[in-house]
């Protein structure tokens, strides 16, 4: 169970504007075990989901994967082609897109989107195709499926297209998902339902899931891993716990402190974290936190700090943590 | 009793929906809520989407006619009243601060149109003073006045609609989700900053939000709307302590808690199915066809919102079973 499904390194991803190039994803490495859940949080304009949708070579005009390879189910992404990448797009790796309403084609009927995937990526005929497509509805929670299978998506509340969307990505039992914030325009209990079966489909196929979010009670739920992402690189990556509980970088302990939480006595002041996201098009120098940091040093200002192994899969990359080690 | 700054009776908001050549059905997007919001607090409600807060919130400043039932400010029923004079007392921020600023006008002449309107300024130079002042209250500088909305980022511009709202200098603002379209660490600063102007100048807010963390942390008193209706309405601690209505209780699970390590083995009351359309709403008890007590009484009678603790105001029949 221990090998590595999805290997990214050095990946750097840039957007060759009229403004001037910007950086969305700048040296970021990640790996992925089989199986496992990965939280990837940030602010927008993070790069999070740019950086994701390089493992499905989603990445377009005038965006461009300058350095660094992608690894992911013994393929190289970053050097296949269209033709082979609509192969696997689908079948070995889907995404939920963030805004249902949108994604699917207002068009065609919901069955004839699902049965397309299904015939597209396997031998099946139209009927056997048929015949899974109504597994898959019913395995989102749905009912009267067949009928189901005819209506177009107006017909359908958020949280109902939003399965239909997950039924779609599942249906080829895909060896990873990514759930590009799947959850954030859904009702609070629409949500937690929704979690709550991409768990249950993650143990029954054994499949690994990237969920992509800016809600830390999201992570909290669901993640095994979380990488803390802000201005294209990732900052601070862990267990759950260890981010949760035992954050090392000012970001994330911000972030942490930003969020209103319920058990909070009331009217305790939230800490913002103050000033705005950087600007990609003009990066600071050194930390692209340093700007917004409240305990930046000189050295944060003049160069990148490195990543800083903390224990076992915890490293964070903060020039704090160097000088402890130093006196 | 004074103390009651907005009170609302029996109010009704019903949008009709032609079906057919003759038949009209009725979107009962608010049906028949009392309650009333004291001087300097804040009253926050939560629901999911398609509840009907925002139709009680625009209702209640009057932004569309209610239905049925009467809205009093300070005692005083404004229900048939022309709003002109109230327009100053009572303001509103929206969710999307991309829609509400006219992308044609300096930051300058959006904060200083409702000057304008009400003629709060005697001469140009105290227009000035105001805008600097007000652009300053919200932690923007004076720089910016003279840019366009477009230049601003999401926290930026909300700053910008909340200093528009504070340039009558209101009583009252009803705060339509107004951190939902924004990054967590500048949602903090934008709750910090209506905290900060709450304190300074007594303003009285009603908070409108979906996300029951963030109610539960500016709010005094919170009332849960399920389908048009109010089915609880207390303090928000007791809200969050002790939840008696199942929907309640169910919202309150389905939001994860960060700090509590225990987190996966909770088990958490999931709802089953979707919100129904508020075109047919359920028989009886709005919720009971999510709700997993429901009983044969729950389809019959609609229950009354009645007061089962001290403050405590819940709607359902089976209040005093669990």
């Amino acid at each position: 169970m221990n090998s590595c499904i999805l290997d990214i390194r050095d990946l750097e991803i840039s957007f060759f504007t009229q403004a001037g190039e910007i950086k969305a994803v700048n040296n970021i490495s990640l790996q992925l075990k089989d199986g496992e859940v990965l939280g990837i949080v940030g602010e927008s304009g993070s790069g999070k989901s740019v950086a994701s949708y390089s493992i499905m070579g989603l990445i377009a005009e005038p965006g461009k994967i300058v350095n660094g390879n992608i690894r992911f189910n013994n393929h190289t992404i970053e050097t296949m082609g269209k033709k082979e990448l609509q192969k696997i797009r689908g079948k070995e790796v889907s995404i939920v897109f963030q805004d249902p309403n949108t994604s699917l084609n207002p068009l065609l009927s919901i069955g004839s989107q699902l049965i397309e995937v299904i015939i597209r990526h396997t031998n099946k005929t139209k009927k056997e195709a048929k015949e899974r497509a109504v597994e898959l509805l019913g395995l989102v929670g749905m009912n009267e499926v067949d009928k189901r299978l005819k209506q177009y998506p107006y017909e359908f509340s958020g949280g109902m297209l939003q399965r239909v969307m997950i039924a779609i990505a599942l249906a080829c039992e895909p060896k990873l998902l990514i759930a590009d914030e799947a959850t954030t325009a859904l009702d609070a209990t629409i949500q937690a339902q929704i979690l709550e079966l991409l768990l249950q489909i993650k143990k029954k196929n054994s499949m690994s899931i990237i969920m992509i979010t800016h809600d830390f009670s999201v992570i909290a739920n669901i993640c095994e891993k979380v990488a803390v992402m802000y201005a294209g690189r990732i900052i601070e990556y862990g267990k759950t716990e260890d981010i949760l509980y035992n954050p090392k970088h000012q970001y994330t302990m911000g972030l942490l402190k930003a969020t209103p939480n319920i058990n909070s006595h009331i009217h305790e002041k939230l800490v913002p974290i103050k000033g705005s996201p950087v600007d990609l098009l003009n990066p600071p120098l050194g930390c692209p936190f340093a700007p917004r940091c409240e305990k930046c040093m000189k050295i944060c200002l003049r160069s990148m700090p490195k990543n800083k192994v903390i224990s076992d899969d915890h490293y964070t990359a903060c020039w704090l943590l160097e000088k402890k080690l130093w006196s | 009793m004074d103390n009651k700054l907005i009170e609302i009776k029996n109010l009704k908001k019903y949008f009709p929906v032609r079906e057919g050549i003759f038949a009209t059905n009725y979107i009962k997007a608010v049906d028949d809520v009392s309650l009333y919001i004291n001087k300097g607090e804040t009253f926050g409600l939560v629901g999911e989407s398609g509840c009907g807060k925002t139709t009680l919130g625009r209702t209640l400043l009057k932004l569309c006619q209610p239905t049925d039932g009467q809205i009093f400010y300070k005692g005083e029923d404004i229900t048939f009243q022309p709003m002109g004079q109230y327009r100053k007392k009572m303001q509103i921020v929206f969710q999307n601060p991309y829609a509400s600023l006219n992308p044609r006008m300096t930051v300058y002449d959006i904060i200083g149109e409702p000057i304008d309107i009400h003629r709060l300024a005697t001469s140009k130079r105290q227009r000035k003073e105001m805008i600097i002042s007000l652009l300053s209250q919200v932690g923007l500088n004076y720089e910016s006045a003279m840019a366009y909305p477009h230049e601003f980022s999401g926290g930026q511009r909300q700053r910008i609609v909340i200093a528009r709202a504070l340039a009558v200098e209101p009583d009252f603002i009803v705060c339509d989700e107004p951190v939902s379209s924004l990054d967590v660490s500048i949602q903090a600063q934008i709750i910090n900053m209506f905290e900060r102007i709450q304190e300074e100048r007594g303003i009285t807010y009603l908070f409108i939000s979906h996300d029951l963390s963030i109610v539960s942390h500016i709010s005094d008193r919170v009332g849960v709307m399920y389908l048009g209706k109010i089915v609880e309405l207390t303090d928000s601690k007791s809200l969050y302590s002790s939840p008696i209505h199942p929907y309640t209780q169910s919202l309150l699970s389905a939001i994860i808690k960060v700090d509590s390590k225990d987190n996966k083995g909770n088990k958490r009351l999931l709802l089953k199915g979707d919100i129904p359309s508020p075109l047919n709403p359920p028989s009886g008890c709005r919720f009971r066809t999510r709700c997993v007590y429901e009983k044969d009484i729950c389809i019959d009678q609609v229950p009354e919102l009645q007061e089962c603790r001290k403050e405590h105001f819940v709607a359902c029949h089976r209040v005093g079973e669990f």
